[in-house]
């Protein structure tokens, strides 16, 4: 029974959590938590068993697996459906949502105001994240989409920093918008087309078309919806291309459209930014893969450029910024910022080590963002503080501490041996053959990248002990807890890229077939 | 076998076998199948490297807890790995062929680093496969970096003694010798990368081992991020290397260079460019001009450490890698090579004069001598490069050891404050003897002969290719030559000789126990003896052959000759020959000359006192000042590449805050306007995604102020109801 809906079990299992969270009462803090680390281990088992037994069940082939389908709304032509399934690109990202959150969960044990709320909020993130992962209908994608958003705007709301109310509005409004945007592209696609389905089914013996398919095969024009398909100068699939990209380049988020993240890092509290760095922005860059550009394969063709240009700006420009952070997590943050653009420069690319170079860096930021928000919520902790020149010589204090973060920001900077090099240096080389200069000028994004990460840990680690904390406690057995499994992945996937490239590869032959040569 | 390789490496699921490398099938065909190695063999060498490894993750997970906290365990893989590097080493001189070359891979060996599928998509997609690459040059290097590695162990048990991370120390230096090691054996630049910027990281650690001291941490960013610059250029040299070849394995590049070479008829822009990416990484890691500012600095590591870089890692691997890159460096590259080595020879020497820290007359004197490799190479002396690279590792071993010594000792680095040692210290000070006529290139000493073979290539090609270009190394090697046996010799003299200038501190000398003689008697018996035979066999023990060296490992013969390009100057055999005569006896006696100047020089200085160093200061002083300064290029950088970067950065940031997130809250106030704002603006402003987003805004007020009355079951509901809602839109559109 939970082989045959797995997917299901993984993303609703902690909405049950939820609800018996919410059943709970308030003052029972360790049925609490034991609830949710029960209601977010399962779903870890799980998607560990899919991982391990990835290729065993269905031969790793590229197609989709684990489908499940049944209509969920059904109004004579109208037909929404509960439509999952996951393939290579998707599958990693369901097992390191399932382990964040897991993570998340002990990372936030000393949540003591209001923690019934926020652990009920938290699985309901869950079921949002990878509801989102696992959609094959874009209107079942949208919802979960949209259900994901509202957890967060009250995790970063309410338990957040001193300016949580700005923070969480702005994060709000500003993927709301991007939502808006992707709602309209949604409605005109079926208006176009008929179907919510991305991925084709046979119903009946007979094929049903996905949107893919139906954009591959160059069928969504527009021209039954506007004459000639061109609205006010600009093709349909342009504006369908630029809704779906700024909705899902808010997210990841690509410059401009990315104040909102340093914002929002700075004022949650530490196990929020951990998922939203390591798996909330992964959603934006995903959106992109699954649909955003398949969907306009042309509009992408003459788009990708741009793309490739942005890409550029994210890893320089967000590399530059990081090093004019004296916030310890700003300096996280923007650091985000310059990793996501390998993703959209790989993707860019449009070459088979490009692409795969992209997807494995969301896998790879997603492990090593999580362990450096996790460090600086270790300080955090201890000091109240995040400011980068407030410290000095912890190494004395907290030798352990220090050689975690050594670690993590290592993983962070690309170093050979751990898994950020593999995905970063994949990248780089695929889009060396599309996009020479543009690869170049973000090849300096890698020496700003360990100028900033080195720099930082000079000012906090190194040189003299500063009195002022000389009787903090080193890193607790919880604290190591949450950090071993990221560091463990970083490198496991760094020494051994083939465990997860080997996934990667069907899925990304799959991606590239997409596109009309 | 692929079994036990993979059962070694514990990864199953990840190994691949490679068939056959056509290369080089016929010459094992004629020593029998892959020279008489056979899968034991191999694994033995990957025990080399592996070794080391298991070692270092056995001591940072439980170091601290072991007795004598683990240095036994460490300090023991590295002398198993030199008895396995001693055996390999043996049956590669037993093969005793120019054409040795063990591939892992053309043995079914191998390791799927990074797989890819084949598409239908009509791009190159290959699989990177490491394997070893076993040839002469590497069993050599195999041998010098498991020796010298494993006398810096032995060294540091005494004089990192009592040191509080003494446990952590020794990790780091196993797991550079890992890096190193797997580099040396690395078939192909994927891997051999891997390994190099491991080394990044541990030069890092190592340097910062005294973290709490400011100048160290100092150092070991700058360290990293200097030789970073170096690295990325090269990583953009591979780049290009693989999009070309679609092979990053040294031998196929080799083979699919060549083809090119000679279907275009010469060597297209992009390789030169290609090559001269490369030979940056070799500039960062190497500390040649410009990018020497780390290796200096990088004397804050603790001394067995600069040991460490200076002879038997790292520095050692930039020439190693040109020495590798050397088939597909294009002549353009070549010149470029040697001029930026003759230049760096010179330049760091004449700093070495002024310098009065121990270890920064010898951190200059590495940055010289890796400048005569580099050149060599340039010049075509590729065997003379590297047999120098190994020569140097013994001999600079052992005077960092023996200035380790030293200061262990007197607890001072400045050389003033020290003199008449070698009463105190014999031991120390005759080896750093030994190693000081070595490097100075006094004949029967292992520099010399090293040394002698770079300048007679260097003065070989400028007769051979006549361009003035060829003859600036000429000039600037043998230049450098006599200053290094000027600057070397006042070490000596102002450390050893003369009478103590500091009494209390030369009162409290002493000699240093076994664990520090050991090294260094090894590594100045090594310093003397380790140069012979490389023009001449060793009498009586090999007689019927020529310099091992030399024999077994040939300068690759470029392209252009051996296939005689059209255009390609070609001279005639018998000229070569006379020319090398001719080249090699000029130098050895212009060597003999300014090492013979240099020596007597510095005695006059600093032994017999017959000049005044201080008013020759005084008469050269602007230019001893710049010297003094090292040319100021540290300020140089500051000034311009370090204000620059951050510079931008603070320009970035404030844009950032200002202009791009000033933007946003401008919009955000403008829509807050628009929301609770006059029907009247509603009026006027009928765009619909505006007043969504208005609404979005109320929305989510009211949604808060139900929050906040701590009701979380209303949200969910509410959120339940704006889906419904959201659908009923669709429906009814």
């Amino acid at each position: 029974m939970i082989a045959n809906h797995l997917l299901t079990w993984i993303t609703f299992i902690p909405l049950l959590g939820m609800l018996a969270i919410l059943l709970a009462p308030a003052t029972q803090k360790a049925l609490i938590r034991g609830l949710a680390v029960v209601a977010t281990a399962i779903p870890l088992g799980l998607s560990l068993y899919l991982w391990l037994t990835w290729g065993a069940v269905n031969g790793g082939s590229a197609q989709l697996q684990y489908v499940e389908r049944v209509p969920w709304i059904q109004a004579g032509n109208f037909l929404v459906q509960y439509f999952v399934g996951v393939d290579g690109l998707s599958m990693p990202l369901v097992a390191l949502t399932c382990l964040l959150m897991f993570i998340g969960v002990f990372a936030s044990w000393n949540i003591e105001r209001g923690m019934k709320g926020y652990f009920a909020l938290l699985l309901l993130l869950e079921v949002g994240i990878n509801g989102t992962f696992v959609s094959l209908d874009i209107f079942l994608f949208y919802v979960f989409w949209e259900v994901m958003l509202l957890p967060m705007y009250f995790l970063i709301g309410i338990w957040g920093g001193p300016r949580k109310e700005y923070a969480a509005i702005k994060f709000f409004l500003y993927t709301l918008a991007g939502s808006v945007l992707m709602l309209v592209a949604i409605v005109a696609l079926y208006l176009i087309t008929g179907t919510f389905a991305i991925a084709s089914y046979t119903e009946g013996g007979q094929n049903m078309p996905g949107l893919l398919e139906l954009a591959r095969t160059k069928q969504i024009t527009g021209a039954n919806l506007v004459a000639g398909g061109v609205l006010m100068g600009v093709s349909f699939q342009d504006w369908m291309f630029w809704f779906f990209f700024i909705a899902f380049a808010i997210k990841v988020p690509i410059f401009p459209f990315h104040t909102w993240l340093p914002d929002a890092h700075v004022e949650a509290p530490t196990p929020i930014s951990v998922i939203l760095a390591g798996i909330l922005l992964k959603l934006g860059g995903y959106g992109m893969f699954r649909i955003g550009f398949p969907i306009a394969p042309e509009s992408f063709e003459k788009f990708r450029t741009l793309l490739a240009v942005l890409g550029t700006i994210n890893i320089v420009y967000g590399a530059y910024v990081a090093m004019g952070q004296t916030d310890f997590k700003k300096l996280v943050a923007y650091s985000s910022v310059s990793h996501m653009g390998y993703v959209l420069l790989g993707a860019a690319a449009m070459t088979d080590w490009g692409v795969k170079g992209a997807v494995l860096q969301m896998f790879n930021h997603g492990t090593s963002s999580a362990m450096l928000f996790l460090i600086v919520g270790v300080i955090y902790d201890r000091a109240h503080h995040r400011e980068l020149n407030g410290f000095g010589g912890l190494v004395t204090q907290m030798p352990y501490y220090g050689g975690l973060t050594t670690l993590g920001f290592f993983a962070a900077l690309g170093l050979p041996g751990l898994a950020g090099f593999i995905s970063e240096a994949l990248t780089l080389l695929g889009s060396f053959k599309t996009y020479p200069t543009l690869t170049v000028i973000s090849c300096l994004g890698v020496v700003m990248t360990a100028a900033f990460l080195l720099f930082a840990f000079q000012r906090v680690f190194q040189g003299p002990l500063n009195p002022k904390y000389a009787k903090l406690p080193d890193i607790s057995g919880r604290e190591v807890f949450c950090q071993a499994p990221f560091a463990f992945l970083c490198v496991l996937f760094g020494v051994l890229p083939t465990l997860i490239l080997d996934i990667l590869n069907p899925a990304v032959k799959q991606f590239l077939l997409l596109f009309p040569a | 076998m692929l079994a036990s390789f993979s059962g070694f490496l514990s990864v199953a699921a990840a190994t691949a076998v490679q068939h056959a490398d056509a290369g080089h099938a016929a010459a094992a065909a004629a020593a029998g199948p892959h020279w008489g190695f056979t899968d034991q063999d191999m694994m033995r060498l990957l025990a080399v490297p592996l070794l080391p490894l298991f070692a270092y993750l056995i001591q940072i997970f439980i170091g601290r807890k072991l007795p004598r906290q683990g240095d036994w365990l460490l300090t023991g893989a590295m002398f198993c790995g030199l008895g396995l590097a001693l055996y390999e080493f043996a049956k590669c001189l037993g093969a005793w062929s120019p054409d040795f070359q063990v591939s892992s891979r053309a043995m079914g060996l191998g390791w799927k680093f990074l797989s890819s599928t084949e598409t239908s998509l009509g791009q190159p997609v290959p699989n990177v496969i490491a394997g070893i690459l076993y040839d002469n040059l590497s069993a050599a290097m195999l041998v010098v970096v498991t020796l010298v590695s494993s006398l810096v162990h032995l060294f540091s048990m005494g004089y990192m003694h009592g040191d509080s991370r003494y446990n952590v120390f020794f990790a780091n230096i196993s797991l550079f010798s890992f890096a190193m090691l797997g580099l040396v054996l690395s078939d192909n630049l994927v891997f051999f990368f891997v390994f190099w910027e491991l080394m990044g990281l541990c030069s890092y650690l190592l340097i910062g081992h005294f973290y709490y001291k400011d100048s160290a941490r100092k150092a070991c960013v700058k360290a990293f991020l200097t030789t970073r610059v170096g690295d990325t250029l090269l990583m953009i040299g591979l780049f290009i290397l693989w999009n070309q070849f679609g092979t990053l394995s040294f031998t196929e590049l080799y083979g699919k260079v060549e083809q090119l070479v000679v279907a275009e008829g010469g060597w297209p822009l992009w390789l030169t460019v290609a090559g001269l990416l490369v030979f940056c990484g070799t500039i960062g890691k190497s500390a040649q001009f410009p990018l020497h500012v780390w290796l200096p600095d990088a004397m804050e590591g603790p001394t067995p450490v600069s040991a460490m870089i200076h002879a038997a890692t790292m520095v050692a691997a930039g020439v190693y890698l040109v020495g590798r890159a050397f088939p597909f460096l294009s002549p353009d590259a070549r010149l470029v090579v040697a001029l930026v080595g003759s230049f760096t020879g010179i330049f760091a020497a004449t700093i070495g004069i002024c310098a009065n820290d121990i270890k920064k007359v010898l951190a200059y004197s590495t940055i010289s001598q890796l400048g005569f490799m580099v050149a060599g190479i340039g010049v075509g002396g590729v065997s003379a490069g590297l047999f120098h690279m190994i020569t140097h590792a013994c001999f600079k071993a052992c005077l960092f050891l023996g200035s380790g010594s030293v200061i262990h000792a007197v607890h001072t680095q400045d050389m003033r404050e020290m003199g008449g040692l070698r009463k105190k210290m014999p031991v120390t000070y005759l080896t750093m003897l030994v190693s000081t006529l070595a490097i100075a290139g006094v004949p029967l000493f292992a520099g010399f002969y090293s040394k002698d073979a770079i300048l007679a290539k260097a003065v070989e090609r400028a007769l051979l290719d006549g361009h003035w270009w060829y003859w600036l190394p000429v000039g600037f090697l043998f230049t450098a030559a006599g200053i290094t046996a000027f600057y070397m010799f006042r070490l000596v003299h102002m450390t050893f000789h003369g009478e103590p200038r500091d009494r209390e501190k030369f009162d409290h000398a002493h000699e240093s126990g076994p664990t520090m003689a050991i090294p260094l008697i090894v590594l100045g018996f090594l310093a003397v003896i380790c140069g012979y035979g490389y023009h001449h066999g060793i009498p009586n023990v090999w007689p019927e052959h020529g310099g091992w060296f030399q024999e077994l490992w040939r300068d690759p013969v470029p392209h252009e000759i051996a296939h005689k390009l059209a255009g390609a100057h070609i001279h005639d055999a018998a000229h070569v020959e006379h020319v090398q005569h001719l080249a090699h006896n000029s130098a050895m006696m212009g060597s003999l000359a300014v090492a013979g100047l240099g020596i007597l020089l510095s005695c006059a200085f600093y032994l017999w006192r017959k000049l005044d160093a201080a008013a020759w200061a005084r008469t050269f002083g602007p230019v001893y000042t710049l010297v003094l300064n090292k040319y100021y290029v540290d300020e140089f950088y500051s000034k311009t590449a370090i204000a620059g970067t951050f510079l931008v950065s603070k320009v970035s940031s404030l844009f950032d805050k200002y202009v791009v997130d000033g933007v946003v809250n401008g919009v955000g106030r403008t829509m807050r306007g628009i929301s609770g704002g006059s029907a009247a603006f509603d009026r006027v402003v009928v765009d619909g995604a505006v007043n969504f987003a208005g609404l979005g805004t109320q929305a989510v007020g009211s949604v808060l102020r139900l929050l906040q009355s701590g009701r979380i079951q209303q949200y969910v509901t509410l959120s339940v109801i704006g889906l419904v809602l959201l659908l009923a839109v669709l429906i009814l559109r």
